[in-house]
């Protein structure tokens, strides 16, 4: 059940220690034999495809009269004037996803990490569960529960919830579906589990004495949480900000399902490309560039974190 | 099963022979050779990170020497696999195998050897470190001494020519520990099984062993019987790792039986055998134990021995003994262990004594040492055990 | 403890007697619980709404305002014609993807966990890579190439881009549970007479164990759950998610929620019987 929680450590782990350093003759090709055939299997099906991407970014054509590699930057310099806003959108709300991810995950991490006794496994067995259930019907059930004549939208609009947040932009004065609001909500929730999950291993692993130390030497508990829990589950913090950001900017169906109509995210572009307008050129280069703008905002981000050993 | 896995025979001493070990480069055991006799307690004691561990782990077969030969008896195991040597260890942090019970660690190796009536052994040995009820247990559920004890056994019970014990006591009690320690000697004893001992705890050392060596930074400084390497340390490091001695600055002016040393305008006499020079400028050494103290500068000492005059500067009650600070002629402060048998309530801060000693309780160093060398090392290598 | 210092003592007389702060100190002492408790509510929102429309019957083709109760839905789950086949497929597809990645992404896990080899840091992050590329983006490049090569797309493409993208997730969950496996332990067996192979399967594997199995939970949910690449890679093969996203645009008949339903309650019960028992044998031993 811990998969995500062994996956976070894994992101944070650290280079093994001891290793065998590989003799002389058959064991030295044994990693290379044990790594052969799932390597090959990303080479052919990752780094193959994601290298023709990057090639069909550059070609000019229609299907009809084929396409021709050309080289054609221009691909980019339309792709990015006339789509930059969705590149932004996607990205302010992968951001503000991660954020609420960050708020909402962490009290609960640390509940059950801390506080929850014997109630442990009951609890992570709660946080996990619901995400069995397939991602497109939670979603299903988010149109239904911020529908505007829904309990949820109701009391909302009576507390003036949605009167305020319309002001930042985020719902319209009665509505909150088809709203961002509603699309970030959508993101936060399916992908609170991989925020939630590394935050647990990451607090998990450390030892609830060195609060009770920071505490005996003079914190309070706010300060003992600033100087000593987060900076401990910081590794746990980077693995679900990555496992959070990076899913979100990317993902389409939340903003399909419960966002605006004209205001789509950048996944939802390169679908329309690939599948309705048939423009493979500026499809792949919508893709490249996402995934060039994502690796830089992750590497920018796991330095500012320093934590390198990601990788 | 292979034929190199037999009990303890006759006449199978353990040899190192100028091995070495690099991590890169840096030396951890440094051209070390070692004779340890069938049936032998041998101890290793130095400070932290001097090389024992990775001395046991050659033997082990867990590391191989980046140079030397390593024998038993008259075959050459130093490039055996480990599962092919009698040798067991006893792991400095246990390694129990935590998805197997108590009894299944212990029964490990004989199941390994096809071995019958694993049973019997097993409960035989578990009563043996005192855990008969605990067999179905798994190894987190057990306290660190029991942990410890169920790693002696899982390594006993094979009967192993030699048993390696990396600080196997370190997490007991002090009463258990004493236990443990008489326990070990005995089972040593009837098994006949060559005992390698590392420890910190050079008490622990001393009770228990037949030959201890003193280890530093990768070299064995000196190896001997714990009364000849306590009475008649070589090295300044040997001297001080094992309990405390006073070293005066001296040169040797006569040689032999009688030999004399010359101390500031003193010369005092001492055993030729125990000058430990070959230069002249030396060391004297006297462990605080062996000097005698008395009331006043003309005390009465019994004749032969060497005397000083001096003043108290401290003393300090510690029960079993009472440790004064003396003010030699030049100055020096000397560490003095007096028995309180009958104290003389006279020695306190500021009277004036004589202290003296048997010439041939005193020891010369080569005075090109370091004199401090190995002297706080122990009280700081006992915590970093604590931290491995 | 006998001697309590001040500041103690008056705290736990203003906890005794000053009722008027209770309600307020009680939430301040209970602020991070009472947040679980609230993530845990917002979590299980769309469960109780998943589950509650299950019984509903529909007026119109959209299950989402509620009419009156039926098991109409639960009696009759095959009754939407592709949905059943759909799910059949998604299970098939899951489990084989789960079986192919779990294989090959611990070898690979293995040789990054116990081996040093030139291009260590290169497969690390080969591995990596799958993981920080969207969906959206692996999902279109992998149509690319298909389309280049002439592959016609269906379940054969689904599953090549299955176990693609559940391969970094299986290397990393099987490698962190290497990596905290002690090397003392293996050198123990070997010290017992243990050779290799049976050090392997005696020691290394069965601690390793745990790790597969989570390894391979996880692969499943991701290639059960999956949309956006086998929606770029599916040709006209209808899996369980795409068969939600027609319906979606379609009309959601209440079986969907039938099957959400007991997806959750199948996870429930295979993950408290998983916890009691290993919770039995623990206070067994
Ligand atoms: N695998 C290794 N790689 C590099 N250096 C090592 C390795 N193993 C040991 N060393 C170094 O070799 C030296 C000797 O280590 P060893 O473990 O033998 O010490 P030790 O005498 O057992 O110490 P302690 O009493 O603290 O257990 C140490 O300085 C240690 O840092
Ligand atoms: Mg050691």
């Amino acid at each position: 059940m811990s998969g995500g929680a062994l996956l976070a450590e894994s992101l944070a782990e650290k280079a093994p220690q001891s290793l065998k350093t590989t003799g002389p003759g058959r064991r030295k090709l044994t990693p290379y034999l044990l790594l052969l055939p799932g390597l090959l299997w990303l080479a052919v099906f990752f780094v193959a495809p994601t290298i023709s991407l990057a090639q069909n970014s550059l070609q000019q054509g229609n299907l009809i009269d084929g396409f021709q590699f050309t080289f054609h930057i221009a691909n980019y310099t339309a792709a990015l004037s006339s789509y930059w806003p969705q590149f932004l959108r996607s990205f302010v709300y992968a951001g503000l996803a991660t954020i609420f991810c960050i708020m909402i995950g962490y009290p609960l991490a640390y509940t059950i990490a801390f506080r929850a006794g014997r109630w442990k496994n009951a609890m992570l067995v709660l946080v996990i569960a619901p995400f069995f259930t397939s991602f497109l019907i939670r979603t299903l059930a988010w149109q239904t529960i911020l529908a505007d004549n829904s309990i949820v939208v109701s009391i909302m609009r009576s507390l003036h919830i949605t009167n305020l947040l319309a002001v930042v932009g985020l719902t319209q004065s009665t509505r909150v579906l088809n709203t961002p609001l509603a699309v970030v909500a959508g993101l936060t929730y399916n992908f609170l589990p991989f925020m939630t999950l590394p935050l647990y291993a990451a607090l998990d692993r450390m030892d609830p004495r060195l609060i009770e130390a920071g505490q005996d030497l003079y914190c309070s508990p706010w300060t003992a949480f600033r100087k000593i829990t987060w900076p401990l589950s910081l590794p746990g913090v980077v693995a679900g900000t990555l496992l959070t950001f990076i899913p979100a900017a990317g993902d389409y169906i939340n903003s399909r399902l419960l966002g605006v109509p004209n205001q789509a995210m950048i996944g939802e572009v390169i679908d329309l490309k690939y599948f309705s307008e048939l423009d493979y050129p500026t499809a792949s280069a919508l893709s490249f560039t996402l995934l060039i703008a994502i690796l830089i905002l992750v590497s920018l981000y796991v330095r500012r974190a320093g934590t390198e050993e990601l990788v | 099963m292979s034929d190199s896995v037999t009990t303890a025979g006759a006449g199978v001493d353990l040899q190192l022979i100028n091995v070495t070990k690099r991590f890169g480069d840096f030396t951890a055991v440094d051209d070390l050779t070692l004779t340890i006799p069938q049936g032998s307690f041998f101890a290793l004691l130095g400070p932290s990170g001097c090389g024992k561990t990775t001395t046991l782990r050659m033997v082990a077969g867990l590391e191989e020497p980046t140079d030397g030969t390593i024998k038993l008896g008259a075959e050459d195991i130093t490039w055996a696999k480990p599962y092919r040597r009698p040798v067991n260890t006893v792991f400095q942090s246990y390694a129990l195998f935590p998805h197997l019970d108590i009894f299944e660690n212990v029964a490990f190796g004989l199941r390994r050897r096809g071995q019958k009536d694993v049973k019997k052994q097993v409960d035989d040995i578990l009563e043996l470190v005192e855990l008969g009820g605990l067999a179905r247990r798994k190894p987190p559920q057990l306290s660190g001494g029991q942990q410890q004890r169920v790693a002696l056994a899982r390594a006993l019970i094979n009967r192993p020519k030699v048993l390696l014990l990396d600080e196997p006591l370190g997490a007991l009690d002090l009463k258990l520990r004493r236990q443990m320690q008489l326990e070990l000697k005995r089972i040593q004893l009837e098994v006949g099984i060559t005992f390698v001992h590392v420890t910190h705890d050079q008490e622990e050392a001393m009770t228990m062993a037949d030959t201890i060596a003193v280890m530093n930074v990768g070299r064995v400084e000196q190896m001997g019987a714990p009364t000849d390497l306590y009475e008649n340390p070589s090295t300044t490091f040997a001297a001080n790792f094992l309990g405390q001695s006073n070293f005066f600055n001296g040169r040797v002016m006569q040689r032999g039986t009688d030999a004399q040393v010359q101390v500031g305008d003193r010369t005092l006499r001492m055993d030729g055998s125990r000058i430990h020079s070959a230069g002249d400028d030396v060391h004297l050494g006297v462990r605080p134990e062996k000097l005698r103290i008395a009331f006043g500068a003309d005390a009465e000492m019994p004749t032969g021995f060497n005397r000083l005059e001096g003043v108290v500067t401290d003393a300090s009650f510690i029960g079993v003994s009472t440790q004064y600070l003396v003010r030699v002629p030049w100055g020096q402060e000397v560490i003095v262990f007096e028995q309180n048998t009958n104290r003389d309530s006279r020695v306190d801060n500021g009277a004036p004594v004589t202290i003296a000693w048997d010439p041939l309780h005193a020891f010369a160093l080569d005075a090109s040492q370091d004199v401090a060398a190995g002297a706080d090392l122990d009280d700081e290598a006992a915590p970093a055990a604590v931290a491995q | 403890m006998a001697v309590q210092t001040p500041t103690q003592s008056t705290k736990i007389a203003r906890v005794g007697s000053a009722r008027p702060g209770g309600p307020i100190r009680w939430i301040r002492a209970h602020i991070v619980p009472l947040g679980a408790g609230a993530a845990l509510l917002y979590m299980f929102l769309p469960i109780f709404v998943v589950v509650a429309f299950s019984f509903n019957r529909p007026n119109g083709r959209y299950n989402d305002k509620w009419v009156r109760f039926s098991t109409n839905a639960w009696q009759h789950p095959c009754a939407v014609s592709g949905m059943c086949s759909g799910l059949k497929l998604s299970l098939t597809i899951g489990l084989i993807a789960t079986v192919v990645s779990v294989i090959l992404g611990t070898l690979v896990a293995f040789a990054l966990g116990r081996y040093r080899f030139r291009g260590r840091s290169a497969t690390n992050l080969l591995i990596f890579m799958p993981m920080a590329t969207p969906e959206v983006v692996m999902g279109s490049s992998l149509l690319a190439l298909f389309v280049m090569l002439r592959v016609q797309s269906g379940t054969m493409t689904i599953l090549i881009a299955h176990i693609m993208f559940c391969l970094s997730f299986v290397v990393v969950t099987v490698k962190a549970r290497i990596a905290a496996l002690d090397p003392r332990l293996e050198q123990a067996a070997m010290d017992l007479y243990a050779n290799e192979r049976v050090t392997f399967w005696k020691i290394t594997f069965p601690l390793v164990l745990p790790g597969i199995v989570a390894a391979a939970l996880l692969a499943f949910s991701l290639s059960f759950d999956d949309f956006i690449i086998t929606y770029f890679n599916s040709g006209a093969t209808v899996t369980f998610p795409i068969f939600v996203w027609g319906a979606a645009n379609h009309g959601t008949p209440p079986q969907i929620n039938v099957v959400g339903a007991t997806m959750f309650l199948v996870s429930l019960v295979v993950v408290i019987v998983g916890q009691v028992s290993s919770s039995r044998r623990r206070k067994k031993a």
